[in-house]
């Protein structure tokens, strides 16, 4: 076990999977000698080499129309977005190609294609720096995505997107980057198949009355809400991936608690957290005895740094649903 | 210069020497020449002293321009009035040169606004933040301009970065297409955060013009003069109708990317000290000097002038409070929206819900 930042357990989870196949490729802006604006791909260039390790031209689009070429003569790229809200200019090739190659091949093309992406805001950032856009990327047929909240699963999910045959978007919670934990990497997250399954949502703390449903960077913030919950006993279910969403372990624990809140970074409207009280009204009609309810940021664009404590949900927030969900 | 980069224009030489140029010239009054000077330095001390505050944790964040205050001041001075600037974040001395006040550039990085200020009145856009969008933005302009019939031009503000965006070659393709009133000005400060200029591609990026079909022209981006003159020809050329010209100013960025960035992982520190020796407020000020059109006086004058800006910087950063939680509701819509009512509400009853078990 080593006790490692979740920006040098992904990095230790890149060179894993680099050293494991010789295809997987790094591609994206700053990522060789910079080492990634984060420092994720820190040290990567110099030890794998230019060819494996690439400096993009500034385009994001380019980066990833040419990681579907890449992917078409047998590569496995791992592709850097720089920010959330640069992702956009690459929008049309993820969503149009890369999205639905293997399906209008009749699966005769894979497109084992991961694509990082810091997201989410809390570090007081400039504009478009600060966003959560993974329901547009959930909400899209043929993408997989993923999102880790600690060191470990960062760890083992990294390689684990890497080895998926279909395209995942791999969402970093910025703001969890430089929390430390410890990470087993003697483990190889393939060996680990059932144990360390990245589509299994995980119970990361068990408890009896409310189960807050959650992932990424709101992982923590939810465990700090239960740490602090006296009279209320929260089971916290990270997600880890938001599609497809496990709904075996997230309606299981709803069977047992009776009352879900959801809670996410991102807008409130369209979101994850929208879908999922859906599939729980469907699903657990009967063992319901509040509405599924959602804790999210603001229908508004992400706000001024100075205000964004405002838009981002917190332990008060997180607290103050579960105690309206108790008082049905 | 001559070394690297021969098609440059240049009018004044990195030791202040006036030379001559086939076919670039100014003629400029000696008020004029000390205004650009003025400019120049006011532009940097306001650069510094953000500088500053981001360390002292005033400011989340600062670009700082320093070393491109030449290509800046040059090409927004020779902007008509009613002409309308785009810029990145970077283009402090631009936004100087169409009036907005220091203290508007800094909100968006003190935190407090997204914007800063309101662009009709200075005919100058937001800082651009995402790589190449507003190089588009600016060529639509130019296209509303020239459906009007009217004479204003558009000049769109860039790096050599962003030269790779699929938005700024569409813009060149519309701006060709249209034959907009557009000026593309590039700034090659031969960096784009760690990634070196020639990243970007493998001619120099002014030819690159010809290949979408109008002219590119290189120019000495450290030598006001020269980015004045060559801007000059480029915004007459767009004003009689004659379409888009790309200027690449070569240049240099003599800070880091951001205060995040630390340039010493990949880049040499003897390129800087290259290009110390070509800084363009040191040449213009030994060209004033050696032709006796400002003395040691006007140089204090404005180094005491700047002394000021940079007070008023500092309390006016500190006196900046950020807005009321509620505010981020205010303008998502310029219509009633019954969703965003709903939420405003949410929050303010939840926000009093503190007051009330505080009281
Ligand atoms: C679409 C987009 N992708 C990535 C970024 C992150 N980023 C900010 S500045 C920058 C480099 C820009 O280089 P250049 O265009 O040369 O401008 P300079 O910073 O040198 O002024 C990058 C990659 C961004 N802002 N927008
Ligand atoms: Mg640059």
């Amino acid at each position: 076990m080593t006790n490692l930042t979740m920006v040098k357990a992904i990095n230790a989870g890149l060179r894993k999977a680099m050293e494991r196949d010789p295809k997987v490729l790094l591609f994206g802006e700053d990522i060789g000698r910079l080492g990634g604006v984060f420092r994720v791909t820190d040290g990567l260039q110099k030890d794998f080499g230019e060819h494996r390790v690439l400096d993009a031209p500034l385009a994001e689009s380019g980066i990833v129309g040419t990681a579907v070429g890449l992917a078409m003569r047998g590569y496995r790229p791992v592709l850097e977005i720089q920010f959330d809200g640069f992702v956009y200019p690459g929008f049309d090739q993820i969503v149009s190609q890369v999205a639905k190659f293997h399906r209008r091949m009749d699966g005769a093309v894979a497109m084992p294609i991961t694509i990082r992406i810091p997201y989410g805001g809390g570090i007081g950032a400039v504009e478009h720096h600060s966003e959560s856009p993974e329901a547009y990327f959930a909400h899209t047929a043929g993408l997989r995505v993923l999102t880790p909240s600690d060191p470990q699963s960062a760890y083992l999910t990294i390689q684990q997107a890497i080895t998926c045959n279909d395209p995942v978007i791999y969402f970093e919670p910025k703001r969890r980057y430089w929390d430390k934990g410890e990470v087993d990497e003697s483990q190889s997250a393939l060996d680990l198949g059932a144990v360390a399954d990245p589509w299994r949502a995980r119970i990361v703390k068990a408890g009896s009355d409310v189960t807050v449903a959650c992932y990424g960077p709101m992982v923590r913030t939810c465990l700090e809400a239960a740490a602090v919950a006296t009279d209320i006993s929260l089971e916290v279910v990270d997600l880890q991936a938001l599609a497809p969403i496990d709904y075996e372990t997230l309606v299981a624990s709803v069977q047992r608690t009776s009352r879900l809140v959801v809670v996410h970074e991102a807008a409130l409207s369209g979101g994850v957290g929208a879908e999922i009280a859906a599939r729980i009204g469907e699903k657990c009609f009967y063992e319901l005895e509040a509405p599924v309810t959602r804790v999210a940021g603001f229908d508004v664009p992400y706000p001024a740094s100075r205000i964004e404590e405002h838009f981002l949900p917190d332990l008060n927030r997180v607290l103050d649903a579960a105690e309206r969900v108790m008082g049905y | 210069m001559a070394d690297e980069r021969v098609s440059a224009v240049q009018l004044l030489t990195p030791e202040g020497q006036r030379v001559a140029h086939p076919e670039y010239d100014i003629n400029l009054t000696d008020a004029e020449l000390r205004g650009l000077y003025r400019d120049m330095v006011l532009v940097r001390r306001i650069d510094t002293e953000a500088t500053a505050l981001q360390r002292q944790g005033e400011l989340g964040l600062w670009a700082p321009c320093l070393g491109q205050e030449a290509a800046q001041v040059g090409s927004a001075r020779a902007m008509a009035p009613n002409d309308f600037a785009f810029p990145t974040f970077r283009e402090h001395g631009v936004t100087w040169c169409r009036g907005v006040a220091a203290l508007d550039m800094l909100a968006i990085l003190r935190g407090i606004s997204n914007g800063g200020w309101d662009p009709s009145l200075h005919r100058c856009g937001p800082y651009s933040i995402v790589i190449g969008a507003q190089v588009l933005h600016g060529v639509g302009y130019a296209m509303g301009v020239q459906f009007d019939g009217a004479e204003d031009v558009a000049v769109t503000y860039f790096g050599d970065g962003a030269m790779a965006q699929g938005d700024v070659n569409e813009a060149f393709v519309f701006a060709a297409s249209f034959s907009a009133p557009v000026v593309f000005f590039c700034q090659n400060n031969q960096w784009a955060i760690s990634q070196p200029s020639d990243r970007q591609g493998n001619i120099q990026l002014y030819e690159r013009a010809n290949g979408f079909g109008f002219p590119g022209v290189q120019v000495d981006g450290n030598d006001v003069l020269a980015v004045l003159a060559v801007t000059k020809v480029a915004l007459e050329r767009a004003r009689s109708g004659n379409g888009p010209t790309l200027i690449e100013a070569y240049t240099y960025r003599m800070g880091a990317h951001t205060t995040s960035d630390d340039p010493t992982r990949y880049r040499l520190a003897g390129e800087l000290e290259t290009w110390r020796l070509r800084d363009p407020i040191e040449r213009l000020k030994a060209y004033l000097a050696r032709q006796g059109i400002a003395d040691r006086s006007y140089f204090d004058q404005i180094e005491q002038e700047g002394e000021k800006l940079a007070e008023q910087i500092r309390d006016g950063v500190r006196a900046m409070v950020p807005p009321k939680p509620e505010s981020m509701f205010d303008d998502v819509y310029s219509e009633p929206h019954a969703r965003i009512d709903e939420q405003r509400a949410e929050m303010l009853e939840y926000l009093a819900s503190f007051e009330d078990a505080g009281g």
